[in-house]
C-alpha cells in the first residue's frame, strides 16, 4: 500500500465523504439553505406568478434546488471543522488537502444529486414530460459539482464561525439566483442582465 | 540509536513575532521524549510543524526518515497525534470515530474493528463505543483520542498535555499505556506543563524559552547541572562532631537542623562515600541520608527565567 498513491487517497477521500454525510447533512443551516430556502423562494414566487408555465416554474425549481443544495454543504464543512478542532485532526492524518476538499465536494454533490432529483421526480409526477434525460441527469451531476467547489471556495476565508460563511454565501447566492433565469426569463431581461446571466453557472444549468 | 525525529534550524513567524527560533533538536527511537516550556514559549508550534498541520517558514524535520514538508502524507502514516484538547467528532460515536480513523489510515476494516476493540476494552470505553462522543466526560474523551492515535499501531506518538485537567483515574491509565505502549518500542514525544510527570515519564527533556531550545538533556543531568553546589542531608545514631564531618573530602560546609546535618557538596558522590567511610571509622550508623538535588522545577524555572543553562 502506497498511502501517498492515487488510489488510496481516492479511498482516504470517501471515508471523508462518508464522514461528512453522517454529521453535516441534518445540520441546521444545511437544511435551511440547503431545503428550506430553495422550496419557500418557490413557493413564493409560484403564488406570485401565476401565469407563469408550469414546466418553466418546475425547470427554475429544479436549478434552484440544485444550486442550493449542492452549495450548501461544503461551505459549512470547513468552518465548523475549524471551530471543533476536528480540522486540526485532518491535517495531521495521512491525507492530502486535495483528498479533504475532494471528499467535502463528493459529500456536497451527493446531497444536491439527491434532492434534486426528488423535484425532477416531481415534475414527472405532475406530468411534466421528460425530454432531454440523457442530457439532464449528467447535467445535473455536472453542475452539483462545479456548485459544490463554488461552496469550497465560499468557505476559503479563515474563520471558525460557521454562521459567517453561511451570510457570506447567501450574499452570493441569493444575487445570483436572480440573474440566472429562474425567477425572470432570460429572454425577457435587460441587456445588462443578460451579460450578467451570461456568466452565472446557473444559467446553464437552466439552459439544460 | 536512529533518530525518529531530526530537526534543523526549524522556524516558525506569525506576522512579526518568531515563534520557533532555528531550533535543531532529535529525538531517539524509542525514548520518551519531553518538551517543556512556560506558555507561548513554542512547544505547540513546534509540534504543529513536526505533525504536518503547519508548515515551517525555514530549516527542516525528519520525522521516521520522512521530510514532513516534501513527503507530509508518508511521514504521517507512521504517527499517531493526542492534542490537547479532544478532536473526535462529537456527533459521531466512539466507535465510528475509530472506523473513520481506520479508513483514513488505510487500514482493512476487519483489522481496524479488531484494534478498536482492543483499545476500547484497555481504555474501558467498550460499553459506551456506540455512544456520541458528546456525551462522554473529559476523560473519556481524551482516552478516545489516545485509542485514535493508536489505532493504526504508529512507531511515533506526539502528545500534548495528554494529562491536563483529567481525574487521577484517568491520569494512571493514560500515564501507565504510555509506559507500556514505549516498552514495546513506541517513541514518544510528551509536551507537557507538567514537569513532575515529565520527570517521571522521559528519558530526555528539552527546554523551549521564547521559541529557543535553551537546555536538553536527561532529567536527573538536567537537575544535577544546574546546580553545582549539591545538599545533603544524613543523620546518625549516635552524636558526630560537626569538625570531623567538615574535614570530609568532598564536602564544602555542614550545617546543624536538628537530629540531622546539611552538607553541601560539590561532588556528592564523593561526599557520600566518605560519609560512609566517617560512620564506619567512628563506629556510628547512618539512619537517615538524603540527596537534595534541585527539582526539575528548579532546573525549568532556572532555565525559563533567562539563567544560563
Amino acid at each position: 500500500m502506497n498511502p501517498a498513491g492515487y488510489s488510496e487517497q481516492m479511498r482516504r477521500a470517501w471515508a471523508i465523504t462518508r464522514k461528512d454525510i453522517r454529521i453535516y447533512y441534518l445540520k441546521g443551516p444545511v437544511l435551511i439553505f440547503g431545503v428550506f430556502m430553495p422550496v419557500f423562494l418557490f413557493l413564493a414566487f409560484l403564488m406570485g406568478s401565476r401565469q407563469l408555465p408550469l414546466a418553466f416554474l418546475i425547470s427554475g425549481l429544479v436549478g434552484m434546488t440544485l444550486f442550493f443544495t449542492a452549495t450548501a454543504v461544503s461551505p459549512a464543512i470547513f468552518p465548523w471543522e475549524g471551530q471543533a478542532k476536528t480540522l486540526e485532526r485532518l491535517a495531521s492524518c495521512p491525507i492530502t488537502i486535495e483528498a479533504v476538499v475532494l471528499g467535502d465536494m463528493m459529500a456536497s454533490t451527493i446531497f444536491g444529486v439527491a434532492i434534486t432529483l426528488v423535484t425532477v421526480a416531481i415534475g414527472l409526477g405532475l406530468g411534466l414530460p421528460l425530454l432531454y434525460g440523457i442530457i439532464l441527469f449528467p447535467a445535473i451531476l455536472l453542475a452539483a459539482c462545479c456548485f459544490s467547489a463554488i461552496g469550497m471556495l465560499l468557505a476559503v476565508p479563515p474563520t471558525n464561525v460557521p454562521s459567517n460563511i453561511m451570510m457570506l454565501s447567501s450574499l452570493l447566492k441569493f444575487p445570483l439566483v436572480f440573474i440566472s433565469g429562474i425567477f425572470v426569463p432570460l429572454e425577457q431581461m435587460p441587456p445588462w442582465g443578460l451579460a450578467l446571466a451570461f456568466c452565472s453557472l446557473t444559467s446553464r444549468v437552466l439552459g439544460t | 540509536m536512529q533518530d525518529a525525529i531530526e530537526v534543523q534550524d526549524l522556524t516558525k513567524k506569525f506576522g512579526t513575532t518568531i515563534a520557533v527560533d532555528h531550533i535543531s533538536f532529535s529525538v531517539h527511537e524509542g525514548e520518551i521524549f519531553g518538551f517543556l516550556g512556560p506558555n507561548g514559549a513554542g512547544k505547540t508550534t513546534t509540534t504543529r510543524m513536526l505533525t504536518g498541520v503547519i508548515p515551517p517558514d525555514a530549516g527542516f524535520a525528519l520525522v521516521l526518515g520522512h521530510d514532513i514538508r516534501h513527503s507530509p502524507v508518508l511521514a504521517k502514516q507512521g504517527f499517531g497525534v493526542v492534542p490537547e484538547t479532544s478532536n473526535a467528532y462529537a456527533d459521531l460515536t466512539a466507535w465510528q470515530n475509530l472506523m473513520l480513523m481506520g479508513d483514513l489510515y488505510g487500514l482493512p476494516r476487519v483489522r481496524a474493528a479488531q484494534r478498536a476493540s482492543d483499545l476500547l476494552a484497555t481504555l474501558g470505553l467498550l460499553e459506551r463505543k456506540d455512544q456520541k462522543v458528546q456525551a462522554y466526560s473529559k476523560g473519556m474523551k481524551q482516552r478516545l483520542i489516545l485509542a485514535m492515535a493508536l489505532l493504526h499501531e504508529p512507531g511515533l506518538l506526539f502528545l500534548d498535555e495528554p494529562t491536563g485537567g483529567l481525574d487521577v483515574q484517568s491520569t494512571q491509565m493514560i500515564l501507565s499505556m504510555l509506559r507500556d505502549l514505549n516498552r514495546a518500542g513506541t517513541t514518544i514525544l510528551l509536551t507537557t506543563h507538567n514537569i513532575e510527570e515529565a520527570n517521571r515519564l522521559c528519558h530526555r527533556v528539552g527546554i523551549i524559552r521564547n521559541g529557543k531550545m535553551v537546555a536538553i538533556d536527561a532529567p536527573e543531568r538536567l537537575k544535577a547541572a544546574i546546580d553545582r553546589v549539591h545538599r545533603i542531608e544524613v543523620s546518625f545514631d549516635r552524636e558526630v562532631p560537626g569538625d570531623a564531618l567538615a574535614g570530609l573530602t568532598g564536602v564544602i560546609s555542614v550545617n546543624r537542623t536538628g537530629d540531622k546535618w546539611q552538607i553541601t557538596a560539590e561532588d556528592p558522590d564523593a561526599a557520600i562515600r566518605s560519609l560512609v567511610m566517617c560512620g564506619m571509622q567512628n563506629g556510628v550508623a547512618i539512619v537517615t541520608l538524603n540527596t537534595l538535588a534541585p527539582s526539575l522545577d528548579e532546573a525549568f524555572l532556572r532555565l525559563t527565567q533567562g539563567e544560563d543553562s
